[in-house]
């Protein structure tokens, strides 16, 4: 496939045909086509076939139709795992682009692209939340502008992430700017990387924190266990467990899943660069368990403890934070990439067991249990497609552009 | 690297920007409506006779749908919430009053002096005006519905069942104060349990009423300080929330809550880039001699 991309810069090529050749993987437009035909794609297919008429319903009914949310409950999966999970799960970009640039880490490149990527998508899907999720999407991109209520913490966490989804565009473009053979602008992008990079960790850590803000102003509705002052630290702080563990998932699965993108010539020690990574999330994971307990110090509730919250609480701190903190510290011992792996799994569902806690479980804890928030099968066919569309956009970039190896034309030259 | 001057520049650069970003971010918080000329409504529960006239009173104003059961007492049998086209409900307390009289309550957006809602409105739709109430722009709102999120007293209702939804809440008859009349309500009521004015003549007015019947009053006025004081105070013989009013309100206003972590974020845009760049520098420094280094080797450190 490698060929494929150097012909577009060596040689020009008419303009129709560069385009098929770069989106069929240099197959024949029928040989691609016959391609397709495989039976995770028929999942993809069955998906979008639920998915996209769900999604037109729900703007031709109202949202009322397809989902429960209710008076009571404003807030469902589509904020709750859409977007503040979704946001914190694509915080392995920053977390390895400040890795790489800001600590000067360099044997972490390798893993750096696929981070990015994730990212991008991660925040891509997150934003596209948005469109299911808003009662009056369409009025988004003009009103925030117009009469920016500059107050809200959520116009914080919009303009950030809306600035940082730019940022990552623009870190994953010379990777775009490779497969499209534009050798110029490619050099140009390169010496803006330091300052990109440094824009996008100032940006994520603000908005990563203002995520937990949120739930500042809601102290009567979140369960005191989960309700802090500090909300906005502790959101900050997972956001960077989550960015870890997630680039030790997302680097295991994409070198299965995508053997072939591999550069059989710079074969990547991935055992290692993960081990390396199991020791940071070691780290981060022992200081967020401690930080979480201080937030207990800090309410003073010990007695909640012994309730039924009590005992969901004491699992997602004692069994998703400070087990695979421990599990980390373990794998890097016996140097087992296993164990590194399960960890990192862990430390993921932590994340999203925190965010579910503070968005959906242990928010409107008091109200009668019939007024108690499921999510309806709408909810969650929405949430499954804006998923499914990530994952295929993931799939259609690593397949085209050098993500997972480097462009033979610039190997070592970032 | 060096720092030269293209360097500085970049520094400078991205220490600048995030500067620019902090101080648009770091702007005040709503104003809130003056404390004390505001207008306010004051509820004295121990003269409501739970008529509902107030509710009718609303739907018409507010070209609302009728109240439900008009007229049945059946109606206060479960506990009742304002809804998107009810802006005010009538609740019977679960408990008698010390005479062994029911006792009622209406619940309607409190219109808060410091509210949540329009501090945390990302799109401005909610504002307090000076006046007193708690307005809603229609037109600007994206429905995101974090004000029904913050909302202490769960107030603002969503429009679920419509294609394009809006929020709607109680407005204190905004446009009729405008004109120089009362809230449809406060004129509607027969009973003299709803008096409209001043909130800080209000607040003398519900002393005096305590001070001049100590045993009859809970010595205490609901929306006073809740959620660092409310537009509708109330005055009760009975627990308030056995009125149905929300009970665990802080006696602050929301939008403080969020003040400490909103007022880092200029900090961290400001301190974060030139931080980084300054770590950049060093690990980029280390790199290079590491790399000297290795080229000339045995030559160890300048």
């Amino acid at each position: 496939m490698s060929n494929v991309m150097s012909d577009g810069l060596n040689r020009p090529v008419p303009f129709p045909a560069f385009v098929l050749d770069k989106i069929c993987l240099g197959m024949p437009a029928k040989t691609y086509a016959k391609s397709l035909l495989t039976k995770t794609n028929a999942i993809y297919a069955a998906i979008l076939a639920i998915g996209l008429p769900t999604l037109a319903y729900r703007y031709w009914k109202g949202m009322g139709a397809v989902s429960n949310l209710s008076q009571t409950n404003p807030w469902g999966i589509w904020v709750g795992i859409n977007i503040i999970c979704g946001i914190a799960l694509a915080a392995g970009g920053y977390t390895v682009a400040a890795t790489v640039y800001v600590f000067g880490l360099e044997q972490y490149r390798p893993i750096l692209r696929p981070a990015i990527l994730t990212g991008f998508l991660g925040y891509v899907c997150a934003i596209s939340g948005l469109i299911v999720e808003l009662g009056q999407p369409w009025r988004l991109p003009y009103q925030l502008f117009l009469t920016p209520g500059t107050t809200a913490v959520m116009f914080e966490v919009g303009m950030c992430a809306f600035a940082y989804l730019i940022v990552l565009g623009l870190e994953m473009l010379p990777a775009g700017l490779e497969w499209l053979g534009l050798a110029r602008a490619r050099r140009i992008m390169g010496t803006l990387t330091i300052g990109i990079v440094v824009l996008g960790i100032t940006l994520s850590t603000l908005h990563q924190a203002s995520l937990g803000a949120f739930f500042l102003m809601v102290p009567g509705k979140l369960h005191p266990l989960w309700y802090s002052p500090y909300l906005h630290v502790f959101f900050f702080i997972s956001s960077i467990s989550a960015g870890i563990g997630m680039i030790i998932f997302e680097s295991t699965v994409s070198r299965r899943a995508f053997r072939d993108e591999l550069d059989p010539e710079a074969p990547v020690d991935l055992d290692a660069l993960q081990l390396g990574l199991a020791k940071g999330g070691a780290v981060v994971l022992f200081a967020t368990f401690f930080i979480r307990l201080q937030g207990l110090v800090v309410s003073g509730r010990w007695d909640l403890l012994f309730t039924g919250w009590g005992a969901w609480f004491a699992l997602e701190l004692v069994g998703f934070i400070l087990l695979p903190s421990l599990l980390f510290a373990f794998a890097v011992r016996t140097q087992s990439v296993t164990l590194t792996r399960a960890a990192a799994v862990m430390a993921v569902l932590g994340v999203v067991l925190n965010r579910i806690n503070v968005s959906l479980i242990a928010y409107n804890w008091n109200v009668p249990a019939s007024d108690r928030y499921v999510p309806s099968m709408g909810e969650i066919v929405l949430t499954i497609l804006l998923l499914t569309c990530g994952v295929l956009a993931f799939r259609w970039i690593v397949n085209r552009m050098p993500v997972l190896r480097e462009h033979p034309d610039w190997r070592g030259s970032h | 690297m060096t720092l030269n001057r293209r360097n500085l520049f970049r520094i400078a650069g991205a220490a600048g920007a995030a500067t620019v970003a902090g101080r648009a971010l770091s702007s005040a918080m709503t104003p809130g409506a003056p404390k004390t000329t505001a207008n306010a409504v004051l509820v004295d529960t121990t003269r409501c006779v739970g008529c509902r006239a107030c509710e009718a009173a609303c739907s018409e104003a507010n070209q609302l749908a009728e109240p439900e059961k008009p007229g049945d007492a059946a109606v206060f049998a479960s506990r009742r919430r304002t809804g998107p086209t009810s802006f005010t409900v009538v609740n019977k307390s679960t408990e008698k009053s010390p005479n062994g009289e029911d006792r009622y309550a209406k619940m309607q957006c409190m219109h808060c002096v410091s509210p949540a809602c329009a501090s945390g409105c990302v799109v401005g739709a909610l504002e307090k005006t000076p006046a007193g109430p708690v307005v809603y722009h229609a037109g600007q709102c994206i429905g995101c519905r974090y004000c029904m999120i913050a909302c202490p007293f769960s107030v603002p209702k969503y429009e679920y069942a419509k294609a394009a939804p809006l929020v709607k809440k109680c407005t204190f008859c905004a446009e009729r104060q405008g004109q120089g009349l009362p809230p449809a309500c406060t004129e509607a009521c027969p009973s003299g349990a709803l008096l409209f004015g001043k909130r800080a003549d209000l607040l003398e007015e519900a002393r005096t009423r305590i001070y001049q019947n100590p045993t009859r009053y809970t010595h205490e006025i609901y929306g006073e300080d809740e959620a660092g004081g409310t537009s509708w105070l109330y005055l009760s013989d009975v627990p308030f929330t056995s009125l149905a009013l929300p009970g665990e309100i802080e006696k602050r206003s929301y939008p403080e809550l969020a003040e400490g972590a909103l007022s880092a974020v200029p900090l961290v845009a400001t301190l974060w880039p030139p931080l980084l760049m300054g770590l950049y520098t060093f690990s980029k420094r280390r790199h290079d001699v590491a790399e000297e280094g290795n080229g000339r080797k045995g030559d160890g450190h300048e």
